[in-house]
């Protein structure tokens, strides 16, 4: 790689696949003439497969590929069945290594890591038993699609085991396998492990070894205790031994307890949910960019650069950067892809034509039907009879012609599909082939090149749905085609062309929230070149990062937040409101109105806004507990109000003083039943600084599970050999705090000692639970919903992170979760990053599959909008009452409001009720004409 | 004479659909008896369109969402 940001030039090579992917149809007719069986890497060995296979069901591409290495052909020159077997030609053994050069003006590093390999961790005993496996080959052996169709089993004798061990920690937190760092994925994915493995057998044994259960993240503690609740057994050690007994392949584990007793334990299988390592391609792909790694061969970012590489152009996300799960993982992803278009924003779109299509005739009234037919190869043809099949389909009323096609997906049978709608001057069509799920767009395409509109197609799954699933009953599966192409052209009868509604977004966006992630949405936002509106509660900007006045990687907070504030205030795009509230908000996707109250109580007026989009980035606060003498005792503190003490010299760390901190205070209780994520960082962010002022002030921190995931762990470390005292107390058996003779006493019951300890506190510093901030109005104006935790709730956990559940409206920074810096500032990008994605389209599109209201049917009793789950109808004023409109842009078009509609004032596009009835009766007709 | 129940399903989409797809990629094998009614969603399902399956002589009506 070559050049610099904006003008980057990058060489790749891209190995061949020996299968040309604009001919595979991904039919896998090859691979059972394949003679060579391998082990197969996605079920992690535990299976096999062929040297011509597909990487696994939902790759994408599907199109197969040939191992080199084992292939007979490419090493011998003997075999070429699987050209002989391709009936699309794709088969080419003449494929080189191409080379390929992008001139590109940012790039994205998300070059993923890798499992650690327990092989060389003598002490597990993976590479002698067949019965200690990886989390990953776990994952793969509960799997339904895995080398035991789901059936939870042992590899030695495929048995089902009756108890379980998960080691947690294999080849993580550990100096000996060289991986000092928190691999932040195990405990999290060892508990789904086990939840997964008791919904399959309930009665398996699950017992799960931890050092520390680091549930951290929205939802997790809560996870972890529906594992507990579920009869998971937790052990806090670290195991010593494994033992393999070579008669029965069982696994003997040997552990101390917390106090002390050695104990040992049976076990049949033994998982060890290993922990995440940078892959070896990381170092070749430093080397390329000329960007660093560090110590552990992670990309490690800076703290308020989170994506940011190095290398001025050079984004990172996922795994490349630091183990993280799958959410962090998506809200990095999206964040780059923000820094990236911020770089970009001045080309954006110059190199992007639209396509054109002709011009749609008119909708004849007479039908004049078009059923095609397809073969897949021998996908469908091997088992369904398909000429059979494309008489049957003639016969059908009003339909004009029906024809076969070997492969109905690829380019030459759109041209020719076009053409005959030309000739044949079809006006519907039906394409009985594979699902539509992936290929209706393909479909609807070709319509609008013949002229058609892009609804007048229905298909007809005759494969995924047919010839796969009844591949042995020859006779039943073409009498199911053809019922099935009956029913399909029953309901094509009635499809009416639909127009394809494009709704304008305004371009502007509101971000609510002027912390630090409402102040780098906005700056993201703006930067990408858009309007945004930033409004915040309070007289200034900055939120909770004005409480920080040091960071564990030695950052200054303070500075930080004053060069962003700068930013914010001088940059020409932004409007800052501060002493501002919400007042109302209304609309919906792309159209939204807010009324502003800003100002203080002498002078307070109201501003409205109209925007596109919303950011919600309204922060979260301290829980003030009223427990451990808090607010009666000006020695018992709040972590951050340490914080502030140290730093302004209130607070200087006295020779023999002893300060004790108590983590979890109102935190994973009933009250608040989540982990607040950094406060274990927090605390020993102040015991590490303590103790660089002073380092004979004693430290005591009394926890439940230290939280210092990730490169977090290294200041863990640290602390302790600092000698900062760790004492670990149970939920159960909370410390006790006491004043007396000009002291206070922290009692606290010793596990390994087995009594109770007294320490003196001259400070007491209570790491509390993170908490909503209840009073915001927004969250009301807006109908947002929040998880049970009383944060806002994401429209999926994984994969839309930063999605509300209403569209348009995306969310961030501790409003979504508490979060650490670098955290927010991503999730911050992420949802700006989604923001501008609609800004800049400037239109959204509704799929024609939406709900329509009739509204002289409408009588206006609103039973459809308390039942729509998307927010997307609203009341609107018609000559006679009230009466139900369509919010089109937020339609899903999923017909509940149709359903529940008393006068059928409702229906749904491509759905709609005289269809599915047609085919319902085409169904009821077709088994008439299958008996006879 | 063995009975061959006709079955009419309804399959929502986004997800028994979809279902249904990944048996046919996995080339699970099941009985031909369903004939499959493709809906965006299974809250698009009217108590009418399961007495029409009934009145159209469906011997069992399978709801997947």
């Amino acid at each position: 790689m070559t050049g610099s940001a904006g003008n980057f030039r990058v060489t790749v090579e891209k190995r061949p696949r020996y299968v040309d992917e604009t001919k595979c149809t991904g039919c896998g007719f090859c691979s059972p003439y394949c003679p060579v069986t391998i082990p197969d890497p996605y079920n992690q060995h535990l299976s096999q497969k062929k040297a011509i296979d597909i990487l696994y069901t939902q790759a994408i591409p599907s199109t197969y590929c040939i191992d080199p290495d084992y292939c007979l052909f490419l090493n011998r020159k003997e075999c070429k069945q699987c050209s002989k077997a391709c009936q699309s030609g794709a088969i080419d053994f003449g494929q080189k290594p191409e080379i390929a050069t992008f001139q590109v003006g940012a790039v994205i590093l998300t070059a993923g890591f890798k499992d650690i390999n327990p092989a060389h961790l003598d002490m597990y005993c993976y590479k002698e038993s067949p019965n200690v496996v990886t989390g990953v080959e776990f994952e793969r052996i509960s799997s339904a699609s895995g080398p035991y169709l789901g059936n939870i089993s042992r590899p030695s004798d495929l048995k089902k085991p009756e108890k379980i061990a998960f080691i947690q920690c294999a080849g993580s937190r550990s100096s000996v396998s060289g991986n000092n760092y928190c691999s932040s994925v195990c405990c999290k994915y060892a508990v789904k492990d086990a939840i997964v493995a008791l919904e399959h057998e309930p009665d398996i044994d699950i017992t799960i070894f931890f050092m520390d259960m680091r549930m951290y993240g929205k939802g997790l503690d809560q996870f972890s205790e529906r594992a507990r609740a579920s009869g998971v057994t937790f052990i806090r050690s670290r195991v010593s031994e494994i033992r393999r007994d070579k008669n029965t392949e069982d696994l003997t584990i040997t552990y101390v307890t917390e106090d002390g007793a050695l104990r040992k334990e049976t076990f049949h299988l033994v998982v060890l949910p290993t922990g995440l390592r940078p892959s070896e391609g990381s170092f070749a792909l430093s080397r390329a960019t000329g960007i660093s790694l560090n110590e552990y061969g992670f990309c490690s970012t800076g703290l308020f650069d989170p994506l940011l590489a190095d290398k001025e152009g050079i984004f990172v996300a996922g795994g490349f950067r630091e183990p993280v799960a799958l959410p962090d993982s998506v809200i990095q992803a999206s964040g780059a892809a923000a820094c990236a278009s911020e770089l970009l924003s001045s080309v954006r779109g110059t190199r992007i034509s639209e396509k054109e299509f002709p011009q749609e005739g008119a909708d004849d009234e007479s039908l004049r039907i078009g059923v095609f037919v397809c073969h897949c190869g021998k996908n469908i043809a091997g088992v369904v009879d398909v000429e059979n099949v494309r008489k049957y389909a003639a016969d059908l009323p009003q339909v004009a012609m029906s024809t076969e096609n070997l492969y109905s997906c690829s380019e030459d049978a759109q041209t020719i599909i076009s053409e005959t709608i030309k000739k044949e001057n079809l006006n519907r069509v039906v394409i009985a082939a594979c699902t539509p799920r992936t290929h209706e767009p393909l479909f609807q395409e070709t319509l609008r090149e013949a002229g058609l509109n892009k609804c007048l197609v229905e298909m007809v799954n005759i494969r995924d749905q047919c010839s796969w699933v009844h591949s042995h009953e020859r006779q039943e599966a073409t009498t199911k085609a053809k019922d099935l192409i009956s029913m399909a052209v029953a309901k094509a009868r009635l499809i009416k062309p639909l127009d394809e509604l494009t709704i304008d977004v305004i371009p502007r966006a509101l971000v609510i929230g002027g912390g630090l992630s409402g102040m780098t949405a906005a700056l993201s936002i703006a930067d990408q070149g858009f309007t945004c509106y930033l409004a915040e509660k309070n007289s200034e900007l900055g939120g909770n990062l004005k409480n920080l006045y040091y960071t564990l990687r030695g950052n200054d907070p303070g500075h930080c937040l004053k060069q962003i504030i700068k930013r914010v205030l001088s940059h020409e795009k932004i409007t800052v409101y501060t002493n501002a509230e919400i007042e109302s908000i209304d609309g919906f996707i792309g159209n939204f109105r807010t009324a502003l109250t800003v100002g203080n109580s002498d002078k307070k007026e109201t501003v409205e806004l109209r925007h596109g989009t919303v950011i919600l980035a309204t922060g979260a606060k301290v829980h003030e507990p009223d427990e451990y003498l808090y607010g009666k005792d000006t020695r018992v503190l709040l972590q951050h109000e340490l914080e502030r003490n140290i730093a302004s010299g209130s607070y200087v760390p006295a020779d023999r003083d002893s300060v004790v901190m108590i983590q979890c205070v109102g935190s994973r209780n009933k009250e608040h039943p989540y982990c607040s994520s950094i406060c274990c960082s927090t605390a020993v962010k102040n015991a590490l600084k303590i103790k660089e002022l002073n380092p004979s002030t004693d430290v005591y921190i009394l926890y439940r599970d230290m939280n210092m995931y990730g490169f977090r762990e290294k200041y863990f470390t640290r602390a302790r050999n600092e000698g900062v005292v760790f004492i670990r107390y149970n939920r159960d058996n909370k410390p006790e705090v006491t004043e007396g003779e000009g002291s206070l006493w922290v009692r606290v019951k010793d596990r390994i000692l087995g009594n109770d300890l007294k320490i003196p506190a001259h400070l007491l510093a209570l790491s509390t639970a993170i908490v909503p901030t209840q009073d915001n109005r927004s969250e009301k104006a807006l109908a947002v919903p929040c998880s049970s935790d009383g944060f806002f709730m994401e429209s999926h956990v994984q994969l839309k992170p930063v999605d509300s559940y209403i569209d348009g409206i995306f969310i961030c920074g501790m409003a979504h979760f508490p979060k650490s810096i670098d955290e927010s500032i991503a999730q911050a990008k992420a949802a700006a990053s989604k923001a501008a994605i609609l800004l800049s389209k400037g239109h959204v599109k509704a799929e024609p599959i939406i709900s329509v209201c009739d509204s002289s049917k409408c009588i206006g009793c609103t039973l459809c909008i308390a039942f729509c789950p998307y927010g997307a109808i609203q009341m609107v004023k018609k000559e006679k009452g009230k009466r139900a409109e369509i919010i089109s842009a937020a339609c899903k078009g999923c017909g509940v409001c149709a359903t529940y509609c008393p006068t059928k004032a409702i229906s749904m596009g491509r759905f709609t009720d005289e269809q599915i009835n047609a085919q319902i009766e085409a169904f009821g007709a077709a088994i008439g004409k299958d008996s006879n | 004479m063995s009975f061959h129940p006709r079955i009419l399903g309804f399959l929502c989409h986004w997800c028994c659909y979809a279902a249904a797809d990944a048996a046919g990629v996995a080339r699970l094998q099941y009985p031909p008896n369903i004939r499959v009614i493709r809906i965006m969603c299974t809250g698009r399902i009217e108590p009418a369109f399961i007495l029409n399956g009934f009145m159209n002589r469906a011997d069992g009506i399978f709801v997947g969402g």
